[in-house]
């Protein structure tokens, strides 16, 4: 088990090394100078060049690699090219939005998907079961931008129940800045929660049909019981799988929902870095997002050793 | 002995809904069991023996419903219930405390994520006042009773470690730690090796000895049936053709497809290069049955008359068939 723990934590600096140079790769290939853009139009060739120099820009590529995994090794992710400032600490501060975003749109999905899931299973072929199905098809075919524009001009703009967008400005105190949060967590969550429910549909229609169900029907137990204990455990591991996996996307989904929300996060810290080439936030933020994401495989792959004993690492 | 049944079926009728069409899978079957006896239910595959015991427990999957008739339970104490509409709630009472039921596959049938001695022990949780602790003791007493060695180590056991046998003993151990009158096993010995299968019928009638309950034993084996019986009804396309004692039945069936499952047993002295008697043709379907006698379109006895409907009326005392021709089928055996 501690051994299992360990392969993967060795594994994940595996993938974290390709990450690296993916990253670094593809920065490079894009088209566009760097300096030139930093220094905007106005700038003489000249002044580009220096900067280059600063920046370590001229020399050859595979020098600017080993400094760049030398560094990264060490825990420094180099300097944003437009705040200068060490990549961590911008990201550190963007962290806070993206977290309790994604933390709370998982809640949101979750709550709502996986309570649904296991009633349409439960009385499949009904009304219910149909209207959710549809619901759910409906929800992930609709881009999230989209859900965002609508939601926002109905429930924060006519309504008024939640604010609009932003983030409080400086001076929020932490539960005005979740305030913000709310209505951007619903949106990123309705696309996920339909993945959650068509997953805890699926598996549960499988368990329910088994017959340690029938086994536990004839022992007298109530429908509540039969399906919450003895199916939802069995029923558990696909779900717990795709939960995973959905917050792990959803810290790609919350670049969009920021945008439109203008929330400080890292989604929208990235989208500018994109459009500014600030190579270094860019490198940063993808190997923070692959390291969540291999974490959080990891711990849904011990989750599993807690549902079914069958489980051995 | 009391020789009072303790369940007379009376007339159950199933319906199962299919691609919106109405299929009647149990016509009218009529049987009943003594207290402490051991009724063998035979008959081919869909002649409707699991969907009786599941009609018996209310666990007909959702597109199966009584339609009509009685199953009247005499309870412990003393109430008479008709199980054919007895209301969930009710229901909950009676499955697992009077009636329990053991199933064919015992790789499948128990829950693979709880230990066996949670499983056994949540049947007494649900129906009897006990601490942790007593519950802990009659768990360990049960897996004794059922002959599982070290029962005590055992326990925290999941059913993946245990072999199809000791499953099976779980699954007995299980239906039997609340005491019912009734236990309805449905082919339990079917998907086991032929000599757990001798182990699993000697435990069987060793506990229906020590503890007096009543058996509905559903199988399609005749060998089985001659091992374990006291009285058989033979099932056929959703209703009992033939009742009667076991040993009056084997001597001198009195309906043709009785008489044609036991000429089809195979048998040691059978003379060497005689073929089997299998019986001519097939099962017809449950939407396509014959107006009068099912069997009639397979029986080598046929008369034109049987195509009007027959009902399962006494040959002799303690001894029915459906068939219009009983007495001359049963004088010839």
């Amino acid at each position: 088990m501690l051994k299992y723990v360990l392969n993967r934590l060795f594994g994940m600096v595996v993938v974290l090394f390709l990450v690296l140079t993916i990253t670094f790769v593809i920065v490079r290939v894009a088209p566009g100078d760097p300096a030139a853009l930093m220094l905007g139009p106005d700038a003489t060739p000249q002044d580009a060049a220096a900067l280059r120099i600063e920046l370590g820009l001229d020399q050859p590529i595979l020098v600017q690699y080993g400094k760049f995994l030398l560094s990264a090794a060490a825990g420094d992710l180099g300097q944003s090219l437009f705040f200068h400032r060490p990549v961590l600490s911008v990201l550190a501060e963007r962290a806070e939005p993206t977290a309790f975003l994604a933390l709370f749109s998982l809640i949101f999905s979750i709550v709502i998907a996986v309570p649904i899931g296991i009633y349409v299973a439960y009385r499949r072929g009904g009304a219910a079961d149909q209207g959710a199905v549809s619901a759910a098809m409906l929800a992930a075919s609709v881009p999230s931008f989209w859900t965002g524009l609508v939601l926002q001009r109905w429930l924060a703009s006519d309504l008024g129940w939640f604010p609009a967008s932003g983030y409080g400005g400086p001076g929020a105190g932490f539960f005005d800045r979740m305030g913000y949060l709310i209505l951007p967590s619903i949106v990123l969550g309705i696309v996920n929660s339909a993945l959650i429910l068509r997953f805890t549909r699926a598996s549960m229609l499988d368990v329910l049909g088994e017959d340690y169900i029938r086994t536990a029907r004839s022992k007298g137990m109530s429908e509540g019981r039969v399906v919450l204990r003895h199916a939802l455990k069995n029923a558990a591991i696909p779900i717990v799988t795709v939960v995973g996996l959905t917050f792990a996307l959803l810290v790609s989904g919350a670049v969009v929902t920021e945008r439109v929300f203008n929330i400080p996060g890292m989604g929208s810290l990235v989208v500018g870095a994109v459009l500014r080439r600030d190579y270094p936030i860019i490198q940063g933020t993808l190997i923070v997002v692959a390291a969540l994401y291999i974490l959080i495989n990891l711990c849904t792959d011990l989750l599993y050793l807690l549902i079914d004993k069958r489980v051995r690492y | 002995m009391n020789r009072a049944p303790i369940l007379s079926v009376d007339g159950l009728r199933v319906a199962f809904r299919s691609r919106g069409r109405q299929v009647t899978a149990l016509r009218d079957v009529d049987f009943s069991i003594e207290a402490g006896r051991t009724l063998a239910l035979v008959g081919e595959s869909g002649s409707g023996k699991s969907v009786t015991s599941l009609a018996l427990l209310g666990l007909l999957p959702p597109n199966g419903k009584v339609t009509g008739g009685r199953a009247t339970y005499r309870s412990r104490n003393g109430a008479t219930l008709d199980l054919a509409g007895l209301p969930a709630k009710q229901f909950r009472k009676v499955r697992g405390r009077e009636i329990a039921m053991i199933f064919q596959e015992p790789m499948s049938s128990l829950n693979p994520l709880f230990s066996i001695g949670e499983q056994i022990g949540e049947m007494l949780k649900l129906h009897e006042d006990l601490d942790a602790a007593a519950r802990r003791r009659r768990v360990v007493e049960m897996l004794e009773l059922v002959e599982i060695p070290a029962a005590a180590s055992r326990l925290d056991d999941y059913p993946h470690e245990l072999s199809g046998g000791m499953r099976q003993r779980v699954m007995i151990a299980l239906a039997l730690v609340c005491a019912p009158q009734l236990l309805i096993a449905d082919e339990p010995t079917t998907a086991l090796d032929v000599t757990v299968q001798a182990q699993i019928l000697d435990l069987m009638r060793r506990l229906q000895r020590e503890m007096g309950m009543s058996i509905l034993f559903i199988t399609h084996d005749m060998g089985v049936v001659a091992e374990m019986a006291d009285d058989v009804a033979v099932m056929y396309a959703g209703a009992i053709v033939e009742e009667a004692g076991v040993e009056a039945l084997f001597a001198r069936p009195a309906h043709p497809y009785t008489r044609g499952l036991l000429a089809s047993i195979p048998r040691p002295d059978r003379p060497e290069g005689e073929r089997l008697k299998a019986i001519p043709g097939a099962v017809p379907p449950l939407t396509a049955l014959p107006p009068g006698c099912a069997f009639a379109p397979r029986c080598p006895h046929a008369l034109p008359a049987c195509d009007q409907p027959v009902a399962l009326e006494a040959v002799l005392p303690a001894h029915r068939a459906a068939c219009i021709r009983a007495s001359e089928v049963m004088a010839d055996a």
